[in-house]
């Protein structure tokens, strides 16, 4: 598998490498990468989850910003943002205030893209790109 | 679904990594008359059956619209819905197609973006969408659906179909993950081919494109 190329946050965030496997709730209050697989729930209230191109999650996400490269199974929810990468495979429902998704990304549920005054600011500033959709 | 999961199917992956040839643009008449009665509505919801499109989430959630995205002719050609029937013979695993795919039992829809994915879709899965769909629309919902005309010719590739404008569409053909080819034209259906198949639908309005494609408006 061709792995893409990721801007290197990770040394500011946790890290689940490809060989964990969890089962059960995961929550936190920090940044987090993961490339590994969860079952079951994500709660990252305030905080950032990035799904490498190895992570399988099976889990409804609760987290401000999603950024997908490997696959989920389960609905993103009330996010910031979410972000969806050509080689991401998400099947569930997302409700964002703003959503960006690469062409080559798979999606097979829902997109509710919440109005959010905050977000309109944020995503009058010019910083999308050009499939990102911003609440206005 | 446990499958996928692992990552062991085919077929529901990413599909980054495909080769993809260039896009091209078209007009469609019949997208823009679409466009013209969604904007007499409030509270739209759209599901789109295509290959997932960026540019199509971007449009319709950014008009506040609700939008329910599947690519049907990918979850078509999940191997393990190949399957024998008692004799032994090749069959296909409908049953499990539909409780899988088309699932919305709290949804209804006032369009579907259909585009021309009934040339594309294995022979027993044709009737058996339509009619799913037909029940998941709301009554004088619109059903856009695109169908090659014979001049097309059977090498016609599956396509991404990408909204650039009111009538403005980017074309781009997309590979089956891992063969490196392109999805075949199965079949090529003539107007009353087309109005049998949408005889649950209260009215179809046709529109011939330049490009050997017949583009239709079908109203639920």
């Amino acid at each position: 598998m061709e792995t893409p190329k990721i801007v290197d946050r990770r040394s500011d965030m946790a890290s689940i490498g490809k060989s964990v496997v969890i089962k059960g709730e995961l929550s936190g209050s920090e940044d987090l990468y993961l490339d590994g697989e969860v079952e079951g729930s994500i709660v990252l209230n305030g905080n950032s989850l990035t799904v490498g191109p190895n992570g399988r999650v099976r889990a409804h996400i609760k987290a401000r910003e999603v950024v997908v490269h490997g696959k989920v199974d389960g609905n993103i929810l009330n996010a910031e943002r979410v972000e969806l990468r050509r080689s991401a495979a998400v099947l569930g429902d997302i409700t964002s205030q703003r959503i960006m998704i690469e062409d080559g990304a798979y999606l097979k549920g829902s997109v509710d893209v919440q109005r959010d005054a905050k977000s309109a600011s944020a995503g009058a500033s010019g910083n999308s790109s050009q499939t990102s959709t911003a609440a206005k | 679904m446990l499958k996928w999961f692992r990552g062991n199917s085919g077929q529901t992956t990413a599909e980054g990594g495909r080769e993809a040839r260039p896009r091209s643009k078209r007009h469609s008449t019949a997208l823009k008359e679409l466009n013209r009665n969604l904007a007499r509505e409030e509270n739209i919801s759209i599901l789109d059956l295509g290959a997932t499109s960026a540019a199509n989430i971007s449009l319709f959630t950014g008009k506040g619209m609700k939008l329910c995205t599947e690519d049907l002719i990918a979850a078509s050609g999940d191997p393990e819905l190949q399957i024998k029937d008692p004799d032994g013979n090749p069959t296909y695993d409908l049953e499990r197609f539909l409780k899988d795919n088309l699932a919305y039992e709290l949804r209804s829809f006032d369009a579907v973006l259909f585009w021309d994915i009934a040339d594309y879709l294995p022979e027993p899965l044709v009737k058996p969408v339509i009619e799913r769909i037909c029940s998941l629309m709301k009554p004088g919902g619109y059903l856009l659906a695109f169908f090659h005309t014979k001049d097309a010719g059977p090498d016609s590739p599956y396509s991404r179909y990408h909204i650039t404008g009111d009538d403005a569409l980017d074309v781009q053909p997309i590979a089956r993950k891992g063969s490196g080819g392109y999805y075949k034209l199965l079949r090529v259906f003539n107007n009353r081919h087309i109005e049998n198949l949408f005889r649950d639908f209260s009215s179809l309005k046709f529109f011939l494109a330049r490009d050997n494609m017949r583009e239709v408006l079908i109203v639920r």
